[in-house]
């Protein structure tokens, strides 16, 4: 890896791999729904690291302009999933995900 | 130890701890509070990576637009407060453990994995004059399609966030 001495893909393998499994816990573990949203959002985030570091690893910057899409897609689907956590807030007077258990089989 | 090394670190723990405290803390605003200084810890790593556009980018789209859109939702919905009491008493266990296993899986799958040789990397791969290029010639018909994206975007948040559903 260029001009990184020391610091191979590896540990970037492992520190997005703490990152996602992170986010996984808080998607498992919490029940308000706009936490479990941003968790979504670090797990994104834990994949976008790893896509740098390929890229920066073989000298590849289409993985780069990957990145750039994933953040667009992101920004859209906080977009539309926070309209959707209002509307559910307002039929349901609630953001706990225990209590939308309609679909529940 | 370098001090690139010293920095990487510094920013990996920065990211897991802050990671952390998204999950445990109770209070929603500081979940985001925290999950802003992730998103800055890894805004760093794509400096440090030599991605000087995706670090700018990250730092205006992630910190600059959607925090302050999930602040803005939790102002709206009230939730400064520490509600969600625990019902269930083995949930943290159970999600702990199985977020553990998760982890030790894919390390572990990963850990035997070996990565090809890097080729002879040129420097320059960040800057926002080779990633234009590249977005404005091989990812043009992307390009543009993520404008639709973003119009189907905008409409539907405006008509789900309506006040009443006319259908």
């Amino acid at each position: 890896m260029q001009n990184l001495t020391g610091i191979t893909i590896n540990d970037y393998i492992i520190l997005s791999t703490v990152l996602f499994c992170i986010g996984a816990l808080g998607v498992m573990l919490r029940r308000n729904a706009i936490i479990i949203f941003m968790c979504v959002e670090l797990m994104l985030n834990a994949v976008n690291v790893l896509l740098v570091a390929f890229s920066n690893h073989f000298g590849d910057s289409q993985a780069q302009v990957f990145v750039f899409f994933i953040m667009a897609v992101a920004a859209a689907e906080v977009a539309v999933g926070l309209a959707i956590l209002i509307m559910i807030y307002r039929n349901a007077g609630t953001s706990d995900t225990d209590v939308l258990n309609k679909l529940k089989w | 130890m370098s001090i690139t090394e010293y920095i990487f670190w510094f920013l990996s723990f920065l990211a897991v701890l802050s990671g952390l405290m998204v999950v445990f803390s109770k209070n929603a605003v500081y979940s985001v509070l925290y999950l802003i200084i992730t998103f800055f810890a890894i805004a760093g790593h794509y400096l440090l990576m030599s991605a000087q556009f995706l670090a700018a980018v990250h730092i205006i789209v992630y910190a600059g637009a959607i925090m302050v859109l999930f602040l803005y939702v939790i102002m709206m919905l009230n939730q400064n407060k520490s509600a969600e009491p625990n019902k269930h008493p083995y949930l943290m266990f159970i999600s702990v453990i199985a977020a553990g296993a998760l982890l030790l899986t894919l390390i572990g799958g990963l850990k035997s994995a070996t990565v090809a040789q890097a080729s002879n990397a040129q420097s320059n791969i960040g800057t926002i004059e080779t990633l234009g290029k590249v977005l404005f010639t091989e990812f043009l018909l992307p390009f543009e399609l993520s404008s639709i994206l973003f119009l189907a975007a905008m409409v539907g948040a405006v008509y789900l966030s309506k006040n009443k559903l006319e259908a």
